[in-house]
């Protein structure tokens, strides 16, 4: 027994090595990072060779971790939510063979878009899978959740999901640890058709996934996670799921008057929501993303019970709660804005001074301009994203991990002249390699920038799975020697990059110009350690 | 393992609620963490929002802490009700003034980081902090300067801060010596030595 103070993503990370994991299998995305980075730094994951290596996409990491779990040992799987599409087709599938040791999937959620491209919701992908999901409200439970979540995946054979969000994943609070357990020993399956997902044995394992469902909700029915509190003012109840449930109970700090179902498991408690909707005149589902328990009460048609939440309009549709958006839908609080002096002004992120990134936008933003009519720039996910704001402004597209590449093929395609597309060296092995075989295969006319800061820098400086291999993997897919060019990007290279690009960009193939310089933050915190 | 001073200070109804600002890379995490440790190890309870990813690039970034004798619910604080704004750079204390509970105090420091193009003009940001009640401006660069280190910027302005919680500062001062100790006897000594060096200058300013 151990107090500390911890992040939700680390007390996820403890619980895991406490649970006794033999792996975490990863990408970098916020906000799930520091749960890999505290195991990768932790003694105990160092002393018990817990495997902890970055992997190069969440799909591969999905598979790892099912590899893993394939030979009896228990795996922690974890990544941002929209990693989760970028690993959806392992997970899937991984419900339907189900494990042997036992697997914790972490989806990672961002309401408010803090640091993605969306707000979707990962309860939806547990659902989809028909597994069970559990979602914490605080650190505490974040770290019990998946101490027990492991106990579930391996006594019903199922991954299990844990869902969270960012604040939760970058809120800091005391948790108090169990006593570790051993890993497990190499074992495997007594099931041969478990993991031949041939549709002879596929219908089989989706019939026994099927049939897991009755106990997946008895454990949701009886779980100490989905809880009903009383109250006397039946008029209203609430559900509120997650760490909603904080925003909720900050207005009743001794206690609230109408009766209070905490969810914190899913498939949602059907016994507890009955007993809910039986005893109020209406309900009001407090959830952090999209209205999934809401639309599972209130019914396409809206007859029946009185529902309300962020679907119905009483809360935001969109966007993160906090005391003061729920305080005002139950009319404690007026949602005024704040008065902020007209001297404060917005300060956006922006790209480091001295960053390599800088150096490839001042040349590329010349030629932009010499093209304006004909060219359009194809960005990815990474800090050269910021190449959009000012000064350079510079990007016309960001979308997903890859599509810079495939963006700019498919503009090109539809007779585009100077399509240009912009990459990071960790984007560009996540999801980028296979983009650029297409263009190669198609002799598409494109200039692929991969910005090479041999990190990945957005999440923080991790290892990038293509460093030092760039060249040779741009070659092995097929782009001509005379068309791939490695370059450094500073200052007193600038006319020779212009130069360089405005050659490229009259070239009618696949070109592949790699601007390579250390992330500063990165070679920082070396010159620190 | 509390001090004497720690459990006096231990009274019914502690509530803080506390906003650290300042811009990406400048440290308000390493405040942040002393608080924390301050106050966990004085058995109290905390909640600390941290802002991780995109912001963290020169963008303004703010922690939201929270310390209480009861369980806290939410990580975020509401509006209207902070106690206290502990920043690191003038616009940034500004930009949150207006979630100030009306006895709120602000606590920043004086010089800016001037990373965009529509920075306010100094001398009219720093008259218009001036005007305020309750608010202390801190020259922390001449305070540095004067202890012969750059790099304890962030416990001057807590040092100056501490007048304004009810966090003992003994606890404090244990917090530093415990979260820095494995660097050394010199860098708590150092690190000690700010965080007085600011608690000095905010007395002698509100008296």
């Amino acid at each position: 027994m151990n107090s500390s103070l911890l992040l939700g993503d680390e007390a996820i990370a403890q619980a895991a090595l406490d649970a006794g994991i033999s792996g975490v299998y990863a990408y970098p995305g916020t906000p799930s990072t520091e749960i890999t980075e505290y195991i990768q730094s932790s003694p105990k994951s160092i002393n018990d060779s817990v495997h902890s290596h970055w992997c190069t996409n969440e799909k591969t990491a999905m598979e790892a971790a099912l590899g893993l779990s394939f030979a009896g040992k228990r795996a922690l799987v974890c990544m941002k939510h929209v990693g989760v599409n970028v690993a959806a087709d392992a997970f899937m599938n991984a419900a339907i063979t189900g494990v042997v040791g036992g697997l914790v999937f972490v989806a990672a959620d961002d309401p408010s878009m803090h640091s993605s491209q969306n707000e979707q919701d990962s309860r939806f992908y547990g659902q989809f899978a028909l597994i069970p999901i559990f979602e914490p409200s605080n650190q505490q439970e974040a770290y019990d959740m998946v101490f027990e979540a492991f106990d579930l995946s391996e006594s019903l054979g199922t991954p299990v999901m844990l869902r969270i969000t960012t604040r939760l994943a970058h809120s800091r609070s005391g948790v108090t640890s169990r006593s570790a357990r051993p890993q497990n020993e190499l074992h495997f399956s007594t099931n041969p058709r478990q993991f031949v997902l041939l549709p002879v044995n596929a219908r089989v394992n989706y019939q026994a996934l099927l049939d897991k469902q009755p106990e997946f909700l008895h454990q949701s029915n009886n779980s100490t996670y989905n809880q009903l509190f009383p109250g006397k003012d039946t008029s209203r109840g609430f559900v509120a799921a997650g760490i909603a449930y904080n925003y909720l109970m900050e207005h009743f700090p001794d206690g609230c008057a109408n009766p209070v179902l905490k969810i914190g498991q899913y498939p949602l408690p059907i016994k507890q929501l009955r007993e809910l909707a039986e005893t109020c005149q209406e309900l009001v589902i407090l959830e952090e993303g999209y209205p999934l328990i809401e639309e599972a009460l209130s019914g396409l048609l809206g007859v029946g019970l009185v529902v309300k939440g962020r679907k119905s309009g009483f809360l935001p549709r969109t966007g993160e709660f906090n005391p003061d958006i729920v305080g005002a839908a139950l009319g404690f609080t007026t949602l005024t804005e704040v008065p902020v002096s007209e001297l404060v002004k917005v300060r956006p992120p922006s790209l480091c001074v001295g960053c390599g990134h800088r150096d490839v936008f001042e040349a590329l933003q010349v030629v932009y301009h010499e093209h304006e009519e004909t060219c359009r720039i194809f960005g990815d996910i990474g800090c050269y994203t910021l190449g959009y704001l000012p000064p350079f402004r510079a990007m016309h597209t960001c979308v997903d991990m890859g599509a810079s590449i495939t963006m700019a093929k498919g503009a090109a395609d539809a007779g585009l002249l100077h399509a240009v597309a912009v990459i990071g060296d960790s984007t560009f092995t996540h999801s980028g390699m296979t983009s650029l075989l297409d263009a190669i295969n198609d002799q598409s006319p494109i200039t692929v920038i991969i910005s090479d800061n041999e990190t990945t820098g957005m999440t923080g400086g991790q290892d990038s799975a293509g460093t030092g291999k760039l060249e040779a993997i741009c070659l092995g897919l097929g782009v001509d020697p005379e068309h791939l060019h490695v370059r450094i990007p500073l200052k007193k290279n600038y006319e020779e990059m212009v130069q360089l690009l405005r050659n490229e960009m009259a070239y009618r193939g696949v070109s592949v110009i790699i601007p390579r310089r250390e992330c500063i933050q990165t070679m920082g915190r070396k010159k620190r350690k | 393992m509390h001090s004497d001073d720690g459990q006096k200070k231990k009274e019914v109804n502690m509530k803080m609620d506390i906003i650290l600002s300042g811009v990406g890379g400048q440290g308000i995490l390493s405040i942040a963490a002393v608080i924390g440790e301050a106050a966990v190890h004085q058995q109290f309870y905390l909640k600390q929002a941290e802002v991780h990813g995109m912001s963290q690039r020169g963008g303004d970034v703010q922690s939201n802490l929270r310390i209480s004798d009861k369980p806290i619910y939410s990580d975020l604080i509401s509006k209207g009700k902070v106690d206290l704004i502990i920043a690191l750079e003038p616009m940034e204390g500004l930009r949150y003034t207006g979630w100030l509970s009306p006895n709120g105090w602000l606590v920043t420091g004086k010089t800016p980081l001037i990373n965009i193009p529509d920075y306010p003009k100094e001398d009219v940001l720093l008259e218009t902090l001036g005007k305020r009640p309750r608010t202390i401006i801190l020259d922390v660069d001449a305070i540095a300067k004067e202890l012969g280190s750059t790099r304890v910027s962030n416990m001057i302005v807590l040092g100056a801060a501490t007048p304004f919680m009810d966090i003992s500062y003994t606890a404090i001062e244990e917090g530093i010596a415990r979260l820095f100790g494995r660097k050394g006897e010199e860098v708590v000594a150092m690190n000690l030595k700010a965080l007085a060096a600011g608690k000095a200058l905010a007395e002698s300013s509100i008296n």
